[in-house]
């Protein structure tokens, strides 16, 4: 507990013992109206101030309005009844201060717990000097380039290369995956693991600001400022409550009296006003506003706890009626580590041919390039390669040891007037010519990932209608992996941009907006996609600065599981909210019903007022637990 | 421009009410109040000074939310 929170806690035990002990004290009259002032006042004066405060600054419909017209009216009945019953209003003010305090209270210990939840910023980094002596300094200060030293136990501090030393490294608090990587010389790290083993030497290839750990911070931090259509419901919700229950108020203060006067029957004002002032305790709208943004915020916390960034409230709402799934295929459904698995009709030596086509792609980074490197095994002598022409979505010519070489599908071999030969096998065919004579072709296969087809299937279970694939692969791969994974449609042979045009397609024929598509892709050249679909999903994003950047949601690692955990999270979230939203407003207006008729008093209001806001609170904590889904 | 503020406010409603107080600041474009992580995020109108746009922000929010606090 706080300062503040303390003080009001003092303040209600010391009014509330004044309470009981004037119940024992035989005084009648003035005089115990005046009594009954102290806990009244001990309890209430900030009430009363900003009360006087709103109506003085001309926003008088505020909770603290209500509370103090109800209360003083209860006061000024008991004096006009001649009563002396003054413990309604002092208990009713005691109750309300009861409320705010626990809320407050509960508000900040989830803001704590979420905090924590998310607390993976490192607080220090060992930068090495150049004669090799340690220092501890900000992270803030490490310069690109610097070496420092993560000993076991401590966290990656700064993104980087390891230079010395071999360990495991413990990613679970960025992805929420526990299963230990290993690293040695070379492998680059990211900020926010936490070093296992073995001491390790790392050169910094980032500044904080621009590190892994940095970036997803500032994310989950900002995500609750995007707000969804339930909070701005509810922000408008409140903004016409208020106002409107006042004049009800007024009219049932008003309106039934003067009917029966008008009837010709004893008026009752002081019951009629008395159930005015009830019905302005039991208005109070706080409950419905901490519990909606609240619960978002738990939601948010806990996706990032499982290795899922969220970045806002209004995502978190579009991922939970994601019904339609489309999915690119490589490094999505698939490795995206594609294997040499054959070279075929060649009419040179095998290795032969496979030299030409990696060094034609030598300066190519698509993954297909790197297999052909990988497959090859020997050294690289650039020198060797000129005239690169990289030619989109078909694949690339250029000038090897003076032979000119096309390597790419058969898109290219019939662009260049080369007749090519099909292969049976299913893979990705990269034809090779040289001289313009067709050479053979290379098989390069794709493994689909483990948890492919498990993931589709769990899709199927919670609600997802239709799952979709796209390629830019051959048909033949397209569909084959399609049908081993159980996809409803695939799009095969189809260039970065023509996936938009699909996508839009999809989006046009959704059949109502309830009804939401998420593109789930790696990140690598399908920006555009995903910012087009109604949620882009980035996989295994960590560390590729434009997929975070285009991503609706991140999830930080390649499993496909993950999305289906995704959106049972965004579920959960979101029952979790419309519960506390039918909750909230459902019993506030029975309570107004109750009270208009005089069946519950202001006590029944405000135990109301402060029940349903503790367990609209208890139930958005219930968020923050994704263990189980 | 867009900066972001440190606040203090105890309840949600509240923090709405100057989220609403703020945006109509001359000189703010637009305003969000996260009330979980009592941050504010403002974006200035070009060639608006932040520090005095702030003064103001504060104010107009003091007027609707006598309990708030923007650390400047």
């Amino acid at each position: 507990m706080n300062k503040k929170q303390k003080k009001v806690l003092i303040r209600i035990i010391v009014s509330a013992s004044l309470l009981v002990l004037l119940n024992f004290i035989p005084v009648t009259g003035i005089l115990r109206g005046v009594l009954y002032l102290i806990p009244y006042l001990v309890i209430g004066y900030d009430i009363l101030i900003k009360a006087a405060k709103g109506i003085k600054n001309r926003q008088p419909f505020d909770e603290n309005f209500l509370m103090a017209i109800a209360t003083i009216g209860a006061f000024t009945i008991a004096v006009y009844e001649k009563s002396g019953d003054f413990n309604e209003a002092v208990a009713v003010m005691l109750f309300y201060q009861i409320g705010e305090l626990f809320q407050s209270y509960a508000v900040g210990k989830s803001r704590r717990n979420i905090s924590e939840l998310m607390d993976i910023r490192p607080d220090y980094a060992n930068l090495e000097a150049e004669d090799g002596t340690l220092s501890q300094v900000d992270p803030d200060e490490v310069e690109i380039g610097s070496i420092i030293v993560v000993k076991p136990g401590e966290k990656v501090p700064i993104d980087g290369v390891i230079v010395e030393g071999t360990t495991t490294f413990n990613t679970s608090a960025l992805t929420g995956e526990s299963v230990p990587q290993d690293a040695a010389p070379g492998n680059e790290v990211i900020s926010g693991c936490i070093n296992l083993t073995g001491l390790v030497k790392i050169r910094t290839t980032k500044e904080f600001g621009e590190s892994t750990v940095a970036k997803v911070l500032e994310l989950v931090e900002n995500a609750s400022s995007r707000k969804s259509r339930s909070e701005n419901f509810i922000s408008k919700f409140a903004r016409i409550y208020t106002p409107a229950v006042c004049y009800s108020a007024l009219a049932l203060a008003i309106l039934p009296p003067v009917a029966l006067l008008l009837m010709g029957k004893a008026p009752g004002w002081d019951v009629w006003i008395y159930r005015a002032l009830a019905f302005l305790v039991t208005s109070c709208p706080c409950a419905l506003v901490i519990c909606i943004p609240l619960s978002f915020f738990a939601g948010i916390g806990g996706a990032s706890k499982a290795g899922v960034l969220v970045k806002g409230s209004n995502y978190m709402e579009t991922l939970s009626e994601v019904r339609t799934v489309v999915f690119d295929k490589t490094g999505t459904m698939t490795e995206g580590v594609f294997e040499v698995a054959g070279v075929h009709h060649s009419t040179i030596e095998n290795e032969k041919l496979l030299e030409y086509a990696a060094l034609a792609e030598s300066f190519s980074t698509h993954p297909i390039s790197v297999s052909l490197r990988k497959a090859y095994g020997k050294e690289i002598d650039t020198s060797r390669v000129s005239d690169v022409k990289e030619i989109g979505g078909h694949g690339l010519t250029a000038l090897v040891d003076g032979v000119s070489v096309a390597v790419g599908n058969s898109k290219l071999m019939d662009q260049l007037g080369v007749p090519s030969i099909e292969c049976r096998s299913v893979g990705t065919v990269v034809h090779v010519a040289l001289d313009g004579k067709y050479a053979g072709h290379i098989l390069i296969a794709d493994r689909v990932k483990p948890d492919a087809e498990k993931a589709i299937r769990a899709l199927k279970r919670c609600g997802v209608h239709k799952t979709v694939m796209l390629t830019g692969d051959r048909k033949a791969v397209g569909e084959q992996v399609a049908r081993r994974l159980g996809i409803d449609e695939v799009y095969t042979d189809l260039l970065p941009e023509d996936k938009v045009t699909k996508v839009e397609q999809l989006l046009a024929s959704e059949k109502s907006h309830k009804e939401k598509l998420a593109f789930v892709g790696d990140g690598i050249n399908d920006a555009p996609v995903l910012s087009r679909a109604d949620i882009g999903i980035a996989m295994g994003a960590l560390g590729s600065d434009a997929a975070i950047e285009a991503a609706d949601v991140v999830l930080m690692d390649d499993n496909p599981l993950k999305i289906v955990k995704a959106i049972k999270i965004s579920r959960k979230c979101l029952r979790i909210v419309y519960e506390n939203i039918y909750f909230a407003i459902g019993i506030k207006l029975l309570c107004l019903l109750l009270v208009a008729i005089g069946a519950a008093n202001m006590w029944a209001a405000i135990f109301a007022d402060v029940g349903v806001m503790v367990i609209a609170v208890l139930n958005a904590i219930r968020v923050l637990n994704t263990k189980n889904l | 421009m867009k900066k972001t503020y440190k606040i203090d406010v105890d309840c949600a409603n509240c923090a709405n009410k100057m989220e609403e107080a703020t945006k109509k600041t001359e000189g703010v474009k637009d305003a969000t109040v996260n009330f979980m992580a009592l941050k504010m995020i403002v974006e200035f109108d070009e060639g608006a000074v932040p520090a005095e746009v702030m003064k103001n922000v504060l104010k107009n929010c003091k007027k609707v939310e006598d309990d708030c606090e923007i650390y400047l």
